[in-house]
């Protein structure tokens, strides 16, 4: 009984102390005096690591999941003689769910996961360390353009994902199934409420670009630099993000509808 | 003669093993130090003590003067562009080429010019007899020519003290000989202090001006390289003639081998 508490008293213990490092590594990373003219190309670099090379899995991803939802929701609405409701609910499901949560799942999994892989290898092969010796902070040169580039390219790429999601919606309804173009587009802007539903997508994206940013470059900086370490570490990355972004997005989205 | 680093009743833990137990060392200033010892006896930790990438649980390490491990973070940043470390795996940017590697440092902490920099790294890499390899990717050197590469970078911010942690190991002939000629004529050249931690006896007392072998957390020998030969502790006169059995044994700490092969559970 007692090595039972004495275990989870030190499960407990290690849990905080990892969050505890968590946070001192996000606080430090993104709480100093910028340098702009070093700073500034290095997060243009990891925009371009992070966001533009996963383009093509999120093009090709909302274009099949728009497509999908169109030909699913088509059938059910065609049920109740609803059919020209289909531009509204594609709408409606990606800018609010499933453009932020699939994009994020998908970021964690295409570039969280190499992130983490990045800097689990460079600490295993003492780039880290011979960064700080060479008085180099690798948390300002190698952690925070990373941190900043995954918050800038999540929201943007949430916003491709809804674009091409709803333009699939659009090939299937109206290029495949003859919905009438004009009241699909027509519905959809009647029904969808910027502020309500696009910003509050926007929102969540926000949130899981930072969440699943900060898990991926926390677990590459926290990993046993070993082969085994790293491919661990890699794993925890992308399981930790992933079941971040659904839980969180319960959170956000009962607040949301709770009116914050 | 002054020291360079002063290492005072040295104790550290890690993982609650004591890896050195009350060492004190010192570092003379323009001299070559050697730090000799088994596997895994800290000497590599040694080396992140006094780089203060590691903390002392025990005593103090003054650098200069400074003691190391009380400074903030803005003087240890600025003690350490007077110091170099090279590591064992030399620690490249694999990203960056050959070039780059070692116009890190000078990007990051000065403001010269394009030209400057690119003439102070062709002087750097010529000094370690790369400078026809300035193109490459570190995937596309040798081991020893990464060692030099990562050698010109440590030299590239021209510092006073250079650490080097195993320059020898798993190199062949010449390239050990080329490092070893490396190590020697940069510290008579640039007048830099250094320190060299190794287990290859024989090359690294061909260009020690001082010598310590620590083993058990302690420091079981010093003196000069002439001196220590000399010293008939067992355990030293083990280590530096490479004898398999002695005072450190042959067999990892065991039960008996008739009880293990009656026991049948290990």
């Amino acid at each position: 009984m007692m090595s039972y508490v004495q275990s989870l008293g030190r499960s407990g213990m290690q849990i905080l102390r990892d969050y505890g490092r968590a946070g001192l590594l996000l606080y430090r990373a993104i709480v100093h005096v910028p340098n702009v003219r070093k700073g500034f190309p290095l997060v243009v670099q990891q925009i371009y690591a992070e966001g533009v090379l996963s383009l093509l899995i999120i093009i090709v991803s909302s274009l099949f999941i728009g497509m999908v939802v169109a030909l699913q929701g088509y059938h059910t609405l065609a049920k109740f003689g609803a059919s020209q409701e289909l531009g509204p609910l594609v709408a409606l499901s990606v800018a609010r769910e499933l453009g932020p949560v699939v994009t994020a799942l998908l970021f964690a999994g295409r570039a969280g996961s190499a992130l983490t892989a990045e800097i689990g290898l460079m600490k295993a092969t003492e780039q880290l360390s011979s960064m700080e010796m060479m008085a180099v902070d690798p948390i300002y040169r190698v952690i925070s353009p990373r941190l900043w580039g995954g918050f800038i390219s999540l929201p943007m790429l949430t916003l491709i994902f809804n674009a091409m999601a709803i333009y699939g919606a659009y090939l299937v309804g109206v290029k495949w199934l003859g919905i009438d173009a004009g009241s699909f587009w027509s519905n959809m802007q009647s029904s969808v409420d910027f502020h309500g539903d696009i910003l509050n997508g926007i929102y969540k994206s926000i949130v899981f670009g930072i969440v699943v940013t900060w898990i991926s470059v926390y677990q590459g900086y926290d990993a046993v630099p070993t082969s085994a370490g790293i491919a661990n570490a890699t794993t925890r990355s992308v399981v930790y993000s992933s079941l971040a972004v659904l839980g969180l997005d319960f959170v956000l989205t009962a607040m949301m509808i709770g009116g914050w | 003669m002054s020291n360079f680093v002063e290492i005072t009743n040295l104790h550290f833990q890690h993982n609650n093993r004591a890896i050195f137990r009350g060492v004190d060392i010192n570092i003379p200033l323009g001299k070559v130090t050697a730090v000799m010892g088994p596997s895994g006896t800290g000497k590599t930790t040694l080396l992140r003590l006094i780089g203060a990438q590691l903390y002392p649980t025990q005593g103090q390490v003054l650098v200069d003067g400074q003691n190391i491990h009380a400074l903030n973070r803005h003087e240890l940043y600025k003690l350490r562009k007077r110091m170099g470390l090279l590591f064992q795996s030399g620690g490249l940017f694999t990203h960056l080429n050959v070039f780059e590697n070692v116009a890190f440092p000078l990007r990051e902490h000065t403001k010269l010019s394009d030209a400057m920099i690119r003439s102070l790294v062709l002087m750097k890499l010529e000094m370690v007899g790369l400078r026809g390899a300035y193109h490459l990717m570190p995937s596309e050197l040798s081991g020893g020519m990464s060692r030099r590469v990562a050698l010109a970078r440590a030299i590239s911010l021209d510092p006073e003290f250079i650490m080097y942690d195993e320059p020898l190991s798993g190199q062949d002939p010449i390239s050990m000989g080329v490092l070893i000629k490396l190590i020697r004529t940069l510290n008579d050249s640039l007048g830099l202090t250094t320190v060299v931690v190794s287990h290859d006896v024989q090359e690294i007392l061909s260009i020690a001006d001082y010598v310590y072998v620590i083993a058990d957390g302690k420091i079981i020998g010093q003196g000069t390289p002439s001196s220590i030969n000399l010293d008939n502790a067992g355990q030293l006169q083990q280590f530096l003639n490479g004898l398999p059995d002695g005072p450190v044994p042959f067999h990892y700490p065991a039960k008996s081998l008739q009880q293990d092969l009656i026991g049948g559970n290990l």
